[in-house]
């Protein structure tokens, strides 16, 4: 490897570890806040998964379009999102992406493609097959995207989607997030299957990476994405993860051993990366001046939804319909 | 001025709008080679190519959860769902998906899109291919809902369908389909939440949609025979709906029937007679009635069927139970 590509590599992989680490910070930040009572409803963190957001929208264009689930603000944030209007969004304010209206779970920002959080398990692949056949038939090239976890394997429309998709050759990644949990039981006594058969089943396309090594997604995602731009149809690459956290804030997890909480805390994937640029050259104070520089982003994001206006009920009911109706309730 | 079938009005308004926008494309079971289950999308396939005429698989959750992804990315799909029964395996794309995106993410964008899915009763069809489930899709805020009647409207109400921004159910009878009627050279578009009155009377007003238009037409020529002038209101739309025009009409007759093909309770005509009730208490000489299907699902046999549907004479009799 000539001094140029290291030095490629290394900036590549700093931008890897810049990405995972806001993810991290916006969410530890998210979870202490919702334990403080300060955000409303529902939160699903994806710690210990952001190697997964990262290093698939990594291998992305901006105008390529993403589906994303419950467990979607990796995805949104590393998708490119606004951190304050995010915020706003998930604190319910006024000025947040969805106008104080969706929450965590509906984050969205149409303009970079960006085409929601769902808060139905499997719905995001049904409308990345949509969009993939849009993309296809507009000729643009784009392509798109759409997270799930194994406990989606269980939904119908999860296997519509992969046999339609394969039928019709659409530009579309299926990204398994496969973190071994279907919210409160192991995947393993809900599905009799794995990811890997089941896109064998459908004659799709399918890689397996280790889900918590970023620079692996990122390649992996890579290959994918030129297959699928090149027309070959779609792929499902799976990132074998574990889940951190609860299935939301809040939830104990009482169900699970210690063993399986401590073997995913050694897997971290920014713990990961943070060995690798070492070992490759970066100093521990570049490390840590990125560290403080997204802290300081998040205190700037944080602040800002705290003074942001909660929304009026009046902006609640002119938006059911793009043009507000003459008639009828 | 021309005589086609409804089915054929349909047909027609497919193929104009897919000709005036290249963004509109039609998938559905059976829709492309076979030309549709009831011969509606006939011919599109040889017009518009298989790029933008899609057979799919026997798949109604992701192709209702697919249109919105290609609404939500430049296209303007039409689903066709083959019986209206099938509409429960796409639910969640319709209540979850389609009706809240432009809501739920701050108006950031539209879902241009038409399901198509015939209802009704009147082939022997049975319990799962005969309902009609309209309230259900009525119920739920960011949907709109059409049920043409005539030859015009099914013209007419499928281009406005089309045209709209927002998610439209187009909901066609089909026993409807094979019945002629007159289309003008260059149809006009049907306005979305506006009712047409499709015969006039003062001693009572009769609401109803789609197949029951005719049925209540029928009635009002016995009433006619015995002195009794109905007026009959044909809504077109069910979501949103023409309140005013009920209301101008109740304030002239004083009396109210609301008609549907579907379950009585909890149906649309609840929804009608309890605004009215409200906004056109003042007006009412009489209790509003209403005529629907008893609370049993759609019966098979001919002489179940022909009891469970509302007939003329189910409807003279609820004139005659408001006007008494």
């Amino acid at each position: 490897m000539s001094l140029t590509d290291a030095q490629s590599t290394t900036g590549q992989l700093l931008e890897l570890y810049r990405a995972m680490r806001l993810v991290r910070e916006a969410e530890e930040r998210l979870g202490a806040l919702f334990a403080d009572g300060e955000i409303p409803g529902f939160i699903h963190l994806s710690i210990g998964q952001e190697a997964v957001s990262v290093g698939v929208a990594a291998a992305l264009e901006k105008h390529d379009t993403l589906a994303s689930n419950h467990r979607g603000h990796g995805h949104a944030i590393a998708k490119g999102l606004e951190l304050d209007r995010f915020f706003l969004e998930v604190f319910g304010k006024q000025d947040g992406y969805c106008r104080g209206r969706g929450g965590s779970m509906h984050v969205a920002d149409l303009s970079i493609g960006m085409l929601g959080a769902n808060g139905i398990v499997g719905a995001g692949l049904s409308i990345a097959v949509g969009s993939a056949l849009a993309h296809k038939l507009r000729g643009t090239g784009q392509i798109a995207v759409v997270f799930f976890g194994d406990g989606a394997i269980a939904e119908g429309v999860l296997h519509e989607s992969l046999n339609l998709a394969q039928l019709w050759t659409l530009p579309v990644l299926f990204v398994c997030e496969n973190n071994g949990w279907s919210e409160f039981t192991e995947s393993a006594r809900q599905l009799a299957t794995d990811p890997q058969r089941m896109a064998a089943a459908y004659k799709m396309c399918a890689l397996n990476v280790d889900g918590n090594d970023v620079v692996a997604v990122a390649a992996a995602a890579r290959n994918a994405v030129a297959q699928i731009r090149a027309g070959e149809g779609p792929c499902l690459l799976e990132c074998r993860t574990k889940r951190v956290r609860g299935h939301f804030e809040g939830d104990a997890q009482k169900y699970r051993d210690a063993s399986d909480l401590a073997m995913a805390a050694r897997s971290d994937p920014l713990t990961r990366c943070e060995a690798q640029l070492i070992a490759t050259g970066t100093r521990q104070p570049v490390i840590d001046k990125i560290n403080a520089e997204i802290k300081k982003r998040i205190d700037a994001a944080v602040a800002a939804a705290r003074a942001g206006a909660p929304p009026a009920p009046a902006d609640a009911v002119v938006d059911v319909y793009t043009v507000s109706r003459e008639l009828s309730s | 001025m021309s005589e086609v079938r409804f089915g054929q009005a349909i047909n027609r308004a497919l193929s104009d709008a897919m000709a005036a926008d290249p963004s509109v494309i039609l998938l559905g079971e059976d829709v492309a080679r076979p030309g549709g289950p009831f011969g509606v999308t006939r011919g599109l396939l040889e017009k518009f190519g298989p790029e933008r005429v899609r057979d799919t698989p026997i798949s109604e959750a992701v192709l209702a959860g697919a249109a919105v992804g290609a609404a939500m990315t430049g296209l303007r799909p039409i689903v066709e769902i083959m019986f209206m029964d099938f509409v429960t395996l796409a639910m969640d794309a319709l209540v979850n998906q389609a009706a809240k995106a432009h809501f739920m993410f701050g108006a950031q964008g539209s879902v241009p899109m038409v399901v198509r899915m015939p209802h009704g009763g009147g082939i022997n069809a049975g319990p799962q291919h005969s309902q009609c489930l309209e309230a259900w899709l009525a119920h739920v805020p960011g949907l709109k809902v059409v049920c043409p009647a005539t030859v015009a409207d099914a013209y007419g109400l499928t281009r406005t369908a089309i045209a709209d921004d927002d998610p439209v159910i187009v909901i066609e009878h089909k026993a409807l389909y094979a019945k002629k009627g007159e289309l003008s050279e260059s149809p006009a578009a049907t306005p979305l939440g506006r009712a047409c009155i499709a015969r006039r009377g003062q001693d009572a007003t009769i609401v109803t949609y789609g197949a029951m238009v005719a049925v209540a037409l029928t009635a009002a020529d016995e009433l006619a025979h015995s002195g009794v002038q109905t007026e009959v209101i044909d809504l077109r739309s069910l979501q949103p709906w023409d309140d005013s025009c009920v209301l101008g009409s109740l304030a002239k007759t004083h009396r109210l029937i609301v008609c549907h093909e579907a379950v009585e309770a909890f149906g649309v005509g609840a929804e009608i007679a309890a605004r009215m009730a409200d906004a056109g208490f003042d007006e009412l000489d009489g209790p509003i009635v209403r005529v629907g299907a008893p609370f049993v699902p759609p019966p098979f046999a001919k002489t179940l069927e022909d009891w469970y549907r509302p007939d003329a004479a189910k409807i003279v009799a609820a004139v005659n139970k408001t006007l008494s």
